[in-house]
């Protein structure tokens, strides 16, 4: 039986992480391909690099972080942000990224979606979708731009359209779970879920080992992100999982 | 040395950084004297079936492969390069493969996700088989969205449980194939991997 995933997530900024990460013994908590390997060894089934940087040599530097990672990891690894071009695609997969998460840039160029899963598998693409609560529609809008901006989009049918163009994953972010550490938004998570045969990955509000288990027993996600309570261990992945186990939940 | 063969397609970095761990030399290479030289030979894939054959003809790597196999070369296909051992394919329309193992590969149908993706455990069906010599089945990690179905059922070697059994590890002679990604598979995939190796290099453990 398949096993549910639980992946830790690292901003990463001109090659460097950002949100210290509070680790003990870290001889560079900076440094991303050492938290790798440490989420690595701690059981994650999967890492998220999300490049925050605003810069052409920022981004750069992302390809170089991405070649040592894949030499030291034996998990797979998606690199997001700022990825707007099939050979941007191209530069981070030939490093070694396993898949690409495209966000903002797929909004506005949908073919973005269908170039990149023509050319490399629907596999290496994963399309995120940053989504809020509109209390007039009586459901969820896409926002771009890490949030900032409203698009007038319904979360659902881009969800839709996404996998129609050949998106393999859905990483799926509640900007109003974000932060909260209230647990998931699992409405979300299993309107969208629920609406797609692609797998979807829950994001935002990740307070405790045992909301990831409500994400995947009420919210239908496949996989679960969380990034600030990994990195302040205020819970290890280990206990998430051991607390799932114990709630039947197949894990690795 | 083991030879990675390199026709353009699919994640050849970690595959060679994999088996470079394991204290071996890899050489990522399409040439045709490197590949019949090497202990063993992995044929990575990612991508589309039709496209990865298409580029083995077009750089002759398919002779080269068919060479390997016939001359008793260890040859390792990994996820599309597995699929690309078998007769033919149905993705995007009906392709033909490598031809090592009979059987085909065909596309996920039923009430569930597609791609099949993450971590699944393996079921050795023939635990007794050297490739698993010292090993548990634990859990390896899948991406697919097409899968395997071998004509001989000795040639399955391990499976998956996904709405189905899922041809995982295939293997005849001296051609082998795992559908997972054994570079990304933890500390089995790295076990498995050394296993071919050490196999590959004529049964020294």
């Amino acid at each position: 039986m398949l096993a549910k995933r639980i992946i830790p997530c690292l901003d990463v900024k001109d090659g460097r992480v950002v949100k210290g990460v509070n680790f003990v013994n870290l001889r560079d908590a900076g440094d991303p391909v050492e938290l790798a390997e440490i989420y690595d060894r701690e059981g994650a089934d999967e890492l998220v690099f999300l490049d925050i940087s605003a810069s052409v040599e920022g981004r750069a530097t992302m390809v170089d972080v991405v070649r040592r990672t894949a030499g030291e990891i034996t998990i797979p690894f998606t690199v997001g942000g700022g990825i707007s071009a099939v050979e941007d695609m191209k530069r981070l997969l030939r490093a070694g990224a396993d898949k690409i998460g495209i966000n903002t840039a797929a909004i506005r160029n949908p073919d973005l979606i269908s170039d990149g899963s023509r050319v490399f598998g629907a596999q290496c693409i994963v399309v995120a979708i940053d989504a809020k609560y509109n209390a007039e529609w009586g459901e969820w809008e896409i926002f771009t731009h890490g949030g900032r901006n409203p698009t007038g989009i319904r979360a659902v049918a881009w969800a839709q359209e996404a996998e129609r163009r050949g998106a393999g994953e859905l990483l799926l972010t509640s900007m109003d779970a974000d932060g909260t550490k209230d647990g998931f938004d699992n409405a979300l998570t299993r309107a969208v879920s629920d609406s797609v045969g692609i797998p979807v990955i829950a994001s935002g509000g990740a307070g405790n080992a045992s909301h990831f288990a409500d994400a995947f027993s009420q919210g239908h996600a496949d996989a679960a992100l969380a990034a600030s309570i990994f990195h302040y261990k205020e819970v290890t992945i280990r206990e998430v999982k051991d607390a799932l186990r114990s709630q039947g939940v197949n894990v690795r | 040395m083991i030879a990675i063969v390199d026709y353009g397609m699919g994640n050849l970095h970690s595959v060679s950084k994999a088996v470079e761990r394991l204290g071996r030399e890899a050489s990522v290479t399409s040439s045709r004297e490197e590949i019949l030289a090497a202990d063993g030979v992995i044929l990575p894939g990612v991508g589309a079936f039709g496209d990865a054959m298409r580029n083995l003809r077009e750089t002759g790597l398919d002779a080269v492969v068919r060479e390997s196999a016939a001359a008793g070369q260890p040859l390792l296909g990994i996820c599309l390069g597995m699929q690309l051992l078998f007769a033919e394919s149905e993705e995007h329309g009906t392709h033909e493969g490598l031809g090592l193992l009979p059987g085909r590969v065909v596309r996920f149908r039923g009430d569930y996700k597609v791609p099949h993706m993450g971590w699944n455990e393996l079921l050795f069906e023939q635990p007794s088989h050297p490739l698993f010599e010292g090993l548990a089945p634990g859990h390896v990690y899948f991406v697919h969205s097409y899968h395997a179905l071998p004509e001989r059922r000795e040639d399955l070697l391990a499976t998956a449980d996904y709405h189905q059994p899922v041809t995982a590890i295939v293997g005849r002679d001296n051609v082998s194939g795992m559908q997972f990604h054994p570079e990304k598979s933890g500390e089995l995939g790295v076990a498995l991997l050394r296993r071919f190796v050490e196999l590959a290099e004529g049964g020294k453990a």
